[in-house]
């Protein structure tokens, strides 16, 4: 059920207005295509959230963390590229991919408006929050409709890494307090 | 050159003899952010290999400070075995690949 995970991805990540949710795809499940896109998109998002922390953030552990995690997100789409092209799939633009973009602009503007030590935890905070949604849309969701063996090998080792950047960013956290 | 051979081969058998009769060295692999074994037993003076064959970044960390091995993607390192201990580590950046090193004297 797309339209049914669009919105509980939305309800966790996007946290904001219903609107966002109507446009979604009737289509039973997403179809790998979409879902490269997806996980892609949820990675270019970490992305630039962590850029935007390696200019405005305080704290020596949260400048480390950003690091870390423009690291492995670039890797993972590094692969994400390479599969998809070794698999000739051109991934597909989606209402959730969408919802998620506009979602994180939203995001990167409110952030953008805190510094030192308030960016710092609000960057943060949101780091746990996002990759908490996204775990659970790979485990629930993603992970059971990728059809392509490699597809989803890709996203369970992504799954893997992303609740290690989850526990990394409870930890921050916990020490920002 | 005979004579050459018989000096490489006494260089050799020194060698040997310098080196502790136990000290050996073990494999510890990381792979698709699992830490494999993720049980080892050693001994002081042992050589852990760490070999990670992931393309992400990882770390050997020990919970009690002993070590802390960083490890490229695609990068191995070694590390002696200086103390004894149960010492359980992890990885700082994805804390969730976890193991345990029991080390004997």
């Amino acid at each position: 059920m797309f339209t049914r995970w669009s919105a509980a991805v939305a309800a966790a990540i996007l946290l904001s207005s219903p609107a966002l949710l109507e446009g979604a795809s009737a289509a039973d499940k997403p179809t790998d295509p979409q879902i490269a896109h997806i996980a892609y998109t949820a990675g270019v998002i970490d992305i630039n959230a962590a850029k935007q922390a390696q200019k405005r953030a305080k704290s020596k552990d949260v400048k480390a963390f950003a690091e870390d995690m423009l690291r492995d997100h670039e890797a993972v789409n590094k692969q994400a590229l390479a599969l998809v092209k070794k698999l000739n799939v051109t991934p597909e633009d989606n209402d959730t991919s969408k919802a998620l973009s506009k979602q994180a602009s939203d995001k990167l503007a409110e952030l953008d408006k805190l510094d030192g030590a308030a960016f710092d935890k609000a960057y943060v905070a949101n780091e746990v929050a996002y990759h908490k949604a996204v775990n659970g849309a790979l485990e629930t969701q993603l992970i059971p409709s990728a059809s392509n063996a490699e597809l989803k090998s890709l996203l369970q080792t992504g799954l893997k890494i992303f609740q290690g950047h989850q526990q990394h960013a409870e930890h921050v956290a916990a020490e920002l307090k | 050159m005979p004579e050459r051979l018989a000096s490489i081969a006494i260089a050799l058998v020194l060698a040997a003899m310098v080196t502790p009769a136990h000290a050996a060295t073990i494999e510890i692999t990381m792979e698709n952010l699992e830490i494999s074994p993720a049980d080892v037993t050693a001994k002081v003076g042992d050589t852990i290999n760490w070999i990670n064959k992931d393309v992400f970044a990882h770390t050997a960390t020990a919970k009690n400070g002993d070590f802390d091995v960083t490890l490229p993607p695609k990068k191995s390192a070694t590390s002696v075995l200086k103390k004894a201990g149960a010492i359980d580590y992890y990885c700082r950046y994805h804390p969730n690949m976890k193991a345990t090193l029991k080390v004997e004297p």
